[in-house]
């Protein structure tokens, strides 16, 4: 991996129709690196794709191509490749025809097109699939095509907009390692979109999480789940209990009515603070005076785990543990130094992180609106 | 039974409607010398003969042809470029444009004719020329755009709007995107639009007649002719005319597809 960057975008700003889609967008990209921009849907992680792809042009702003401004090259000049959302493979042209299109157009000769068109299809494990036309592929196999498609124009940085958006999950999930495979074996730059916090996690060497159009943490996976600098990307990125608390001096922090020593420091004394802790960090005890306790209001399994609701003197905190609790017992939270992190107050303090309004429902009824949105 | 009588429902409804051609079509092989209309006498093809031979007619009839092909390849291209413009407008703006575009449909065809002799007029006196050939042309694209543009709208709004934007991120030129991925994609659109246009300008009577100046156009001509004597000649041609607008029809329609009953209804106006 190179430190200098191959692709810089500086002091980006966006405006569709007088909306500020990117703000002062400022990102440095390193070569080889799989980097994915997340975020939920109109964050602008999209728009910054398509700056780069060359499909947006910045109201402010420039994008640095290994040094060279790059900003008002139309598309067809720029050493990148795009997989669309979904695929967009040339429907009148067969398999063979799809990946081989980028090579007709920059006159490559039909000796070199048959063997690097070869040469793909065996790395997306589509040999055989030449002269298949593209209506008669699964949803995993056009993806594949696409990949192929973009690869074969041997790109120096290759965006991805959700491309694994519209398969199931068990296929997405091999995808997920299908791609990483791919990123390493090639070293290409990898710019992968999506809103989906597991995906960006297992496959990212980088993670940048955008909301409103800004970027709001930029970081490697652990980094990013382990030290969210606010509470939209602790929200974001996993389940968390994000609690009011003080900082009253380093390694010692207040939430709940309770003190807690903690591993954090460097705040202002008596600081406001927002704390973090994990549902899974959390051991769950018998009740006694050295524990937090609380009263089960909801158990939900998980396959993995359940999902425990605990409600302690108002606040409803979400734990997630191997162990089947009882609606209505009395149980008790032990939380270690290390499992506590605090985070300085912003703009998403109070917004997230109490689970009092959850519910299952509620879930599904977001994930539906999500879906709806998407197929808009 | 209740299929049967729709059945018989039915086929009474296409006697009615065919009866009157069923009859133009019978009597073109009428053998008669006194020009009789309504009197059977024998099966001959001498009005058919007779049709050949005039060399008015055929001048005509050649008239006619290179006017509707003209006018379907220029609707076609303008069209198909007006197309994509439309298609790439924003909501409000599209709107505008596309009522602009539909209201030569819905306009009476003499107030399109009589405006469209009048433009003719005076831009050919004003260079000089007198009517004909080319502005029946200008005309007929005039008047066949509309089609060709909602014939065309559709496969673009089918279309993976990213299709345009792969081809580029691949390395063509916008230009190069258009002829290589999206003009494949609408190609079905832009034919049938192609072949309404012709069928469109070559039955059109109205606005040839006004535009046509000493130009006579097939439907004209025919009209001249019924103003002079009526003669199973007439006959024989409007079977032929009617053959030929329905075998372009029925290509519309088989291209169409889902969208055949609507093309139906246009191509009828």
């Amino acid at each position: 991996m190179g430190e200098k960057p191959i692709l810089s975008l500086q002091g980006i700003t966006v405006a569709f129709d007088g909306e500020r889609v990117l703000q002062n967008l400022n990102l440095n990209i390193r070569d080889g690196e799989f980097v994915t921009l997340l975020g939920p849907s109109g964050c602008g992680k999209t728009t910054t794709l398509r700056i780069v792809g060359g499909f947006v042009r910045p109201d402010e702003g420039d994008v640095f191509f290994d040094g060279k401004k790059i900003t008002d090259l139309p598309p067809h000049k720029r050493e990148v490749n795009t997989i669309f959302q979904k695929y967009a493979l040339f429907p009148h042209l067969n398999v063979y025809e799809n990946v081989a299109f980028g090579m007709r157009v920059h006159k490559k000769s039909e000796k070199e097109i048959r063997r690097t068109v070869h040469e793909m299809l065996e790395m997306v494990s589509l040999t055989g699939f030449e002269r298949r036309s593209v209506h008669r592929l699964s949803g995993g196999q056009q993806q594949r095509v696409a990949i192929a498609r973009a690869l074969a124009n041997d790109p120096k940085v290759l965006l991805l907009d959700e491309p694994l958006g519209a398969l199931d999950l068990k296929l997405r999930k091999d995808m997920q390692v299908e791609l990483k495979k791919i990123q390493q074996a090639t070293g290409i730059t990898f710019i992968f979109v999506t809103h989906d916090q597991e995906e960006a996690l297992s496959m990212s060497d980088t993670v940048v999480v955008m909301d409103k159009g800004v970027i709001r943490q930029i970081g490697t996976p652990q980094d990013i789940y382990n030290e969210p600098k606010n509470a939209f990307v602790a929200d974001f990125i996993g389940e968390s209990n994000i609690l009011d608390g003080v900082m009253h001096e380093d390694f010692l922090c207040e939430f709940a009515g309770r003190r807690f020593p903690c591993v954090d420091d460097g705040f202002a004394a008596h600081e406001r603070v927002d704390v973090v802790i994990r549902p899974e960090d959390i051991d769950v005890v018998a009740p006694s005076a050295d524990t937090l306790t609380g009263t089960v209001t909801n158990v939900t399994f998980k396959g993995v785990h359940y999902e425990i609701i605990v409600d302690v003197k108002g606040f409803k905190w979400m734990i997630q543990s191997t162990d089947y609790q009882e609606v209505g017992a009395e149980i008790g939270l032990r939380i270690r130094p290390d499992d506590i992190h605090i985070m300085k107050k912003s703009e998403y303090s109070g917004m997230f992180g109490d689970y009092s309004t959850f519910s299952d429902e509620m879930e599904e009824d977001m994930a539906a609106a999500e879906e709806a949105e998407k197929q808009e | 039974m209740k299929k049967a009588v729709s059945r018989v429902y039915m086929a009474l409804v296409f006697l009615f409607l065919y009866a009157p051609i069923l009859v133009l079509v019978v009597f073109s092989f009428n053998d008669t010398d006194t020009k009789s209309r309504t009197v059977w006498s024998g099966f001959s093809l001498r009005w058919y003969e007779m049709l050949f031979e005039d060399r008015m007619l055929l001048e005509a009839l050649r008239n006619t042809l290179i006017i509707a092909v003209c006018a379907a390849v220029g609707a076609t291209v303008l069209g198909t470029v007006a197309a994509v413009g439309i298609h790439s407008m924003k909501s409000w703006r599209r709107k505008l444009v596309m009522n602009i575009t539909n209201l030569p449909m819905l306009n009476p065809e003499i107030v399109t004719g009589v405006s469209l002799m009048l433009l003719m007029v005076f831009v050919a006196n004003l260079f000089g020329v007198t009517l004909g050939i080319v502005s029946i042309i200008l005309a007929h694209i005039t008047f066949c755009l509309p089609y060709v543009i909602l014939s065309i709208l559709p496969k673009l709004g089918q279309m993976d709007p990213h299709l345009y934007e792969a081809a580029q991120d691949l390395g063509c030129t916008p230009v190069r995107s258009f002829f290589k991925v999206v003009l494949p994609e609408i190609l079905s659109g832009v034919v049938t639009g192609m072949v309404m246009a012709f069928t469109l300008s070559l039955d059109d009577f109205i606005i040839s007649y006004f535009c046509s100046g000493t130009t006579q156009t097939l439907p004209v001509f025919i009209y001249s002719m019924t103003k002079k004597r009526v003669s199973p000649e007439i006959n024989a041609l409007s079977t032929l005319l009617f053959a030929v607008i329905l075998v372009l029809l029925l290509i519309i329609n088989i291209r169409q597809g889902k969208m055949g009953k609507k093309a139906a209804k246009e191509a009828n106006v």
